[in-house]
């Protein structure tokens, strides 16, 4: 039996309702934190948990928040990010409007560790209808006193907001993000300053993924160091997958970090069912569409031959030579009929469409990734646009302000890299 | 003739502006904008965005800005329900095209038109976070999802009959609000 800590509920009828999150133990972790904590030692077991980031990048949760700012006088906000757009995820839709308390209470639980007394939920705008569904979490979170002035007794307030976006990928990245929570262009910033100096309002905040947020409530129950026990190494706890494309069982799994391999995660009953239609594997996406594409041998095995495992340092083995990488956790399965170019036009289309348009590289290179791909999939592709997409996508990557310049140019890099031949095959 | 809320948008957007601390007002123009587009016809004509202005205390430029950067802001007329088919990655493997091929051949236009009665429009959309249920479309705030071309048919008829605007800020929300 798999360890499930988000998902452990989620055959429970109802559980987005108070009560029932309640009789399941819900809210004992606000409880426990409020009443028995201190914002340091709930730091400090987040610390100890091991957590990493769950929106993309992996970063250390414990140490995200040991860094935010406290001058005297100045709000703290916590802000979670809810824009969910990578190609391929749809994980922290499943939880929010599944599990709408369990997001409630890791805000609560967060917000405390920051002495955050506001905190938002930026939502992208196309998930309007999880608007409804949270703000009725926070109705009834506030009318039984976990939210609110003095909560619980104590003197810790706290109000949460629900914000939708306006539909744009670039609002999930957090400066973004903060932009557009203050009513503008999603126009990601310069850093430094980062975000836990000079965030929201010009105030020290903290933006941390859906998933998350919602893994604080399990650490706070169990402690950091039981939660350190689950998971591989680095590779700690539990991850959502939102798992698509050609496989039996799309949907969204929750796996214990390190201990499934990929092959099992994509032919298992419990996980995936196998690729569809009989047919064979021929190349997945294992974290969103950013990350780099593998071809069957080598998202089943690392290059030296070992099983490649569901977890932030196996998938990462190999570099990107011959590895990719964790990400968002958006798993998109390719079977043997695809054309790996075609597929490729789909990314760059998005890419291009994402922009935010402040810079050049990303602005037009986007935009000339896309026509290239597009030429050769209708036919017009030259011999030598493969040579000249891998030299477009090099003069993206890491000449940006924000990270959406690699995030378009790995695809690319890595199509080209691992299916050459898919290209030529559509040049004549 | 003059735009302004009615008085429960009214309401609701007053409610929406006093989430945010003085002075920062300006946070509630995305909100505000999801309103205004599902109270005014579901697109956003220039006077529609002044007095959005005007509510807030900003510049008529801060909006415009704002409202062409979205994806989700109409800044032309659309048809009574817009039809969003994502076409990325996990969708067209899944026969994303097929879908916008039934669909254009069914209403008679191309993606990106609205149909002549204006009650249909098709758009060509980016992922929805909802890949795993693909293909989809999103009309208003519904999902619609695991397609397939029968599916379809059902639910364009459903929504000719019903021959209501779909907006995202829906009855849901704004009651929700309210
Ligand atoms: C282009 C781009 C898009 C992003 N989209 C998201 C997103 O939709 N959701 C998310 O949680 N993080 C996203 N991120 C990462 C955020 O910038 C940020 O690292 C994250 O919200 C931090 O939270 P975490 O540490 O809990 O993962 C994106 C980053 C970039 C560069
Ligand atoms: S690819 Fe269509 S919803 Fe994600």
């Amino acid at each position: 039996m798999s360890t499930k800590l988000l998902l452990k509920n989620d055959h429970v009828a109802n559980i987005n309702k108070l009560e029932v999150y309640k009789q399941h133990g819900g809210y004992a972790s606000a409880e426990k934190a409020i009443k028995t904590m201190t914002s340091d030692t709930l730091v400090d077991e987040v610390k100890k948990s091991g957590l990493r980031g769950r929106g993309g990048a992996g970063f250390p949760t414990g140490m995200k928040w040991s860094f935010l700012a406290k001058p005297a006088g100045v709000p703290r906000y916590l802000v979670c990010n809810a824009d969910e757009s990578e190609p391929g995820t749809f994980k922290d839709r499943y939880l929010m409007e599944r599990h709408p308390h369990l997001l409630i209470e890791g805000m609560i639980c967060s917000s405390f560790a920051l002495g955050a007394n506001t905190g938002f939920i930026y939502i992208r705008g196309e998930y309007f209808y999880i608007v409804p569904i949270l703000e009725k979490a926070i109705e009834e979170a506030k009318a039984a006193g976990y939210l609110g002035n003095n909560i619980l007794g104590t003197d810790y307030n706290l109000e949460l907001h629900v914000q939708v976006g306006g539909g744009a990928y670039i609002c999930g990245e957090e400066t973004a993000l903060l932009e557009s929570l203050e009513g503008k262009r999603g126009n990601p910033r310069m850093k430094p300053p980062f975000p836990a100096v000079a965030g929201l309002y010009g105030c020290p905040t903290v933006v941390n993924n859906v998933e998350t947020i919602a893994a604080v409530v399990p650490i706070v129950a169990m402690g950091g160091d039981e939660y350190a026990k689950i998971g591989v190494g680095k590779s700690t706890g539990t991850k959502l997958i939102s798992a698509s494309g050609h496989i039996n069982k799309p949907g969204v799994y929750e796996i214990e970090l390190g201990k499934v391999s990929v092959e099992e995660f994509i032919n298992s009953e419990e996980y995936c069912g196998g690729v569809w239609k009989g047919r064979k594997l021929k190349a997945v996406v294992a974290g969103g569409s950013s990350v780099p594409i593998l071809p069957t041998n080598l998202i089943l095995q690392t290059a030296d031959g070992n099983p490649r495992m569901m977890s932030y340092e196996s998938l990462g083995e190999g570099g990107f030579i011959s590895g990719t990488m964790m990400g968002s956790g958006g798993f998109i399965v390719m079977d043997e009929t695809v054309n790996i170019a075609e597929n490729l036009y789909t990314f760059n289309r998005f890419y291009h469409h994402e922009s935010c348009g402040q810079c050049s590289p990303c602005r037009e290179g986007t935009g000339w990734m896309e026509k290239l791909t597009h030429s050769i999939i209708s036919g017009h592709g030259k011999p030598s646009d493969i040579d000249l997409l891998w030299d477009l996508q090099t003069k993206i990557d890491g000449k940006t302000i924000c990270p959406l310049g690699e995030a378009a140019a790995w695809p690319v890099a890595s199509a080209v890299r691992h299916f050459r031949a898919d290209f030529e095959k559509l040049i004549h | 003739m003059e735009v302004k809320f009615d008085e429960a948008a009214l309401k609701t957007a007053n409610k929406i502006i006093s989430r945010y601390p003085e002075g920062k007002k300006k946070s509630a123009l995305l909100p505000l904008l999801h309103l205004a587009q599902a109270e005014f016809d579901g697109w956003l004509d220039v006077p529609v965005m002044d007095y959005i202005a005007t509510l807030l205390a900003i510049k008529p430029i801060e909006v415009y800005e704002v409202a062409s950067f979205y994806s989700m802001f109409n800044l032309k007329p659309v048809g009574k329900c817009v039809i969003e088919v994502c076409h990325t990655s996990s969708c067209w493997l899944r026969g994303a095209e097929e879908i916008i091929q039934h669909l254009e051949n069914k209403l008679h236009i191309k993606a990106g038109e609205t149909t002549a009665d204006g009650k249909f429009t098709i758009k060509r959309v980016e992922c929805l976070g909802s890949c795993g249920t693909a293909p989809m479309f999103q009309v208003g705030a519904q999902y619609y999802e695991n397609l397939t071309t029968e599916k379809v048919d059902t639910i364009i008829e459903d929504l000719d009959k019903s021959g209501k605007r779909t907006t995202y800020f829906d009855e849901v929300s704004l009651t929700a609000h309210k």
